[in-house]
């Protein structure tokens, strides 16, 4: 019965082959991509936990020969075959050297993983921020995402601009995180190892892009219904583009005449009980802001594409794009929708 | 056909009226019936949380598929995971202990038999009632269903404001009653290794598969009473007003986690260590070699059991502790890494230098040891706490941990049932329908899970319902999938095989693997009594000394 020996080096090479693929830095890429693959980390911490990933991967690597080829070996060498006599092969009870060597090359390998995994830890953890750092606010809701800039006053959701970090000057981003309902976790693979945003306690993160691009991520801490659509979008850019994106963001909501009719039906009916528009009497904090609704790319949290078509199915009936989600159906009569959609559009 | 075979067997049983039968299994005490009904049952739990996990598949094999709702899969995949820990692992183990326990140090029977049989029927009734929510969940405010919030329930998804309607509450209280039967039977277990060894058994001459029961036992009863606290605790927060965890109001969410993993890690092992006791077994008796190293096999697992109660905030790392507390916790982990290291050496040991015979048990004992090599690995991975904020709730957790709960623990119970199916029914299991079981369940299982690590190292975190296109995840997913169909079939061939062979299987003799322990002494199956004349043992394979005058264990030991 060699084929279960056979397999174990099949299963083998397809780990290892698979291993090479994913860590080989062939493949590093220079700019994001929504494979958001951890190891090709785009910033300083994500950086920090690849290097000493592929040191554990190493050491597993080397582990998994070892023991799986002893293994392979022992399964194949000492197979019972027809012609073997029917005697029992000696009796062996144990060996304190043997036992000793197995004790004591694995205490050696702990502490060598130990040591350059506390190191990292605190590299990580232990980081100050720079004077000149970018301090966001991110509160985690039931299924978006909170971005707060207490320095700079703008509020927004579900997509973190920030500037990119190079070797000239260094401009990390510090995330304080927070949640309004449940706990959730911040995850955006390339940038930094995932940090729980935790109800009634207040978590510190912080990233490092190193290119400009779209990030992707997830929650990554089961939180209800739809744990699933709660998408995360960081959004890096070059240093004078988000001086451009901050100052855009500050500018008070557009109030373009055309539109005064949606704006009325807006204020009439219960949307600003949960959504905010900055500078008027919208001041709802359930929701999210939706100031510059039109300056970002998505709805419902990365659900689907931020479009003229999809943002009047999403007003008429969110249930139908992200069922569950806390926004409900306001009943609202064509006019009226074709209204507040109208007004929502000049949200730029 | 022989006379041993009528005893207890479902040929002699079935001769009985169906209620008289029924009645007996109702009003029984007897240690073995009451570990084959554990066995049964939690093989029952296996097939519906087994098809639940089969419908989560399907959903995720494609992307934005719409096969089942939200709801309905956050249902299914906290269903299944309660229900295979709670209500498969742990009374498929207690089957085992049960039914082995007693055999194995020559009594005849656990030394509380009314106790062994409250135990069962609380797990039982436990396990309905998780299931009864599907009906009644709604309660009275006609919200939710069956419980939705994940096994490990993280407050304060918990709370009233969150779970609306009584799922979690059935949730909590079914788990409270299962929880019961678990300590009652752990108690059982310890007093009977601890009173009602035979004559002349030592404890250092117990079969290893006693030692690790013995540990097992005395992991439950320190684990399960901390979850069973932090389970009032919610209780009261629901419906007394209290605020433990209730973040609203200045309770804490991660103290939660603090009381469900100080349960929670230690359960890991309260499930594998018992994979660990069958191989310690079947690996000797079909490599024709005493286990390697036996005190130090033993000293292994209680320094296992010890430090497992030291490592619960790995699954923390992700939640915002200083960098001195997931330091701690990063090396306890790892620690762990080096007496189940030596297990693995042992048993390498054991069967280097032997004469390894591929009976099924032995297939599925090979396949524990490569599958729980690399569970084992990937574990280290997770203990290197910055690595685990990448890997920590992504589905390279989810392969890690089925790695370790299918590869290493079912596969061993498989080993378990082939080897010991003998033993209970009198009959053998059939050899070739056995062995569609092992090669599909082997091909499914690692098509399945393998490509479950990439798809965690891709970004993709558990527990979501559905996935866009262009995350790169389609194709690992869409292999996940179609290795359920194999798991399936393989699933299938046992129960067929279990069914079969209980009538037509061929006669198995007391000895069919000519083993060492004091099992394979008596009758099978076993009478009530178990033994006309209680044992007497000089050494740990009493049944080795008494082929091999010539050569006796008990001169070596």
């Amino acid at each position: 019965m060699k084929t279960s020996s056979r397999r174990a080096i099949g299963n083998a090479s397809f780990f290892l082959i698979a291993t090479t693929f994913l860590v080989s830095p062939g493949f590093a890429a220079d700019a994001p991509t929504t494979v958001t693959n951890i190891f090709r980390p785009l910033s300083t911490p994500a950086q920090a936990i690849h290097e000493v990933s592929l040191l554990v991967l190493a050491i597993c690597g080397g582990i998994f020969l070892v023991v799986g080829g002893l293994l392979a070996y022992t399964v194949v060498r000492f197979r019972h075959r027809p012609g073997d006599d029917e005697r029992e092969p000696p009796q062996i009870y144990g060996s304190n050297q043997l036992e000793f060597a197995w004790t004591v090359i694995p205490i050696v390998t702990v502490f060598v993983l130990f040591l350059a995994t506390a190191r990292t830890i605190y590299d990580v953890q232990g980081a100050a921020p720079p004077a000149d750092a970018l301090n966001v606010t991110v509160v985690g809701h039931q299924w978006w995402w909170e971005i707060r800039y207490p320095e700079l006053g703008i509020v927004t959701a579900n997509e973190l601009h920030v500037p990119v970090s190079d070797a000239g000057k260094r401009r990390p981003t510090f995330l304080k995180l927070e949640s309004a309902d449940v706990a959730h976790s911040f995850w955006v693979p390339q940038l930094a190892g995932k940090t729980d945003v935790i109800p009634n306690r207040r978590n510190l993160m912080w990233i490092e892009p190193i290119q400009p691009g779209t990030y992707v991520g997830n929650c990554a801490e089961y939180c209800g219904t739809q744990h699933a659509r709660m998408l995360l979008r960081v959004i890096v850019h070059p240093a004078e583009d988000f001086d451009k994106w901050t100052t855009a963001q500050r500018q008070p909501p557009v109030d373009d005449p055309q539109a005064r009719a949606g704006r009325d039906v807006f204020f009439a009916t219960a949307c600003i009980n949960c959504h905010a528009i900055r500078g008027t009497k919208a001041m709802g904090t359930f929701g999210p802001d939706l100031t510059h609704l039109m300056s970002r790319e998505t709805l419902g949290a990365g659900t689907v594409p931020n479009t003229a078509e999809k943002l009047r199915t999403w007003v008429r009936d969110p249930q139908t794009i992200k069922e569950g989600c806390n926004m409900p159906n306001m009943q609202l009569t064509d006019d009226e929708l074709n209204q507040i959609v109208a007004y929502l559009l000049t949200l730029k | 056909m022989a006379t041993h075979d009528l005893a207890l067997s479902p040929a002699a049983a079935t001769s009985l009226p169906f209620t008289a039968r029924l009645h007996e299994l109702v009003v029984t005490v007897d240690h073995k019936k009451l570990g084959l009904m554990y066995i049964g049952a939690g093989l029952v739990f296996f097939v519906v949380a087994g098809s639940m996990a089969s419908l989560i598949r399907m959903q995720l094999a494609l992307p934005n598929n719409d096969f089942i709702g939200p709801d309905t899969f956050n249902r299914f995949f906290t269903m299944h995971g309660t229900a295979m820990v709670f209500l498969v692992g742990m009374p498929i183990i207690a089957g085992l202990m049960n039914y082995l326990v007693p055999l194995m140090i020559g009594a005849r029977d656990m030394a509380f038999p009314r106790l062994n049989a409250f135990g069962f029927w609380m797990f039982l009734f436990g396990g309905l009632l998780l299931y009864f929510s599907y009906l009644a969940g709604p309660g009275l405010s006609g919200a939710g269903s069956a419980p939705d919030v994940g096994w490990f329930a993280y407050s304060p998804l918990t709370g009233r404001a969150f779970s609306r309607g009584s799922s979690t509450d059935y949730w909590i209280l079914s788990l409270l009653v299962s929880s019961v039967g678990s300590i009652v039977s752990a108690i059982n277990v310890i007093a009977t290794v601890v009173c009602l060894r035979c004559k002349g058994m030592t404890l250092m001459r117990m079969p290893l598969f006693v030692w690790l029961m013995l540990v097992v036992a005395a992991m439950i009863i320190l684990a399960l009473p901390p979850l069973s606290a932090a389970q009032i605790m919610l209780l009261l927060d629901r419906f007394l007003g209290a605020r433990f965890f209730d973040t609203q109001a200045g309770g804490s969410a991660v103290l939660w986690q603090h009381f469900f993993w100080i349960f929670g890690h230690p359960e890991v092992y309260v499930l594998i260590i018992p994979g660990f006791a069958c191989a310690s077994e079947i690996i000797p008796v079909f490599s024709r070699k005493p286990i390697f190293g036996y005190p130090i096999m033993v000293g292994a697992t209680v320094t296992i059991a010890f430090i497992s109660f030291g490592v619960w905030a790995h699954h923390m790392f992700a939640v915002g502790m200083s960098a001195t507390t997931n330091t701690f916790f990063a090396l306890s982990t790892m620690l762990v890494g080096v007496p189940t290291g030596i297990k693995i050496f042992n048993w390498l040991g054991t069967m280097y230098g032997g004469q390894i015979r591929f009976e099924l048990p032995m297939l599925f004992c090979i396949a524990f040891l490569f599958q729980f090599l690399i569970a084992g690995l990937t574990g280290i991975m997770l203990a290197v706490a910055p690595f685990d904020w990448q890997l920590s709730d992504s589905y390279f957790v989810v392969a890690h941990f089925h790695y370790v709960l299918i590869g290493g623990l079912l596969f061993t119970i498989f080993a378990a049932i082939y080897y010991w199916y003998p033993k209970a029914m009198g009959r053998m299991l059939n050899k070739k329908l056995g062995l569609w079981h092992f090669w599909l369940f082997l091909i499914g299982f690692h098509l399945t899970f393998g490509p479950q690590h990439i798809s965690g190292i891709l970004g993709m975190p558990r527990r979501i319902y559905t996935y866009d296109p262009g995350r790169g995840w389609e194709i690992y997913n869409m292999i996940s999938s179609i290795g359920v169909i194999f798991q399936a079939a393989g699933v299938l061939c046992l129960v067929a095989n279990l069914l079969w062979s209980a009538r037509r299987g061929k006669p198995a003799g007391d000895d069919p693997w000519d083993a060492w322990t004091l099992e394979w002494a008596t009758t099978s199956p076993p009478p009530d009594y178990n033994f006309e004349t209680l044992p007497e043992v000089r050494s740990r394979r009493p049944l080795w000394d008494l082929k091999h005058p010539e050569d006796p264990d008990w001169k070596y030991e």
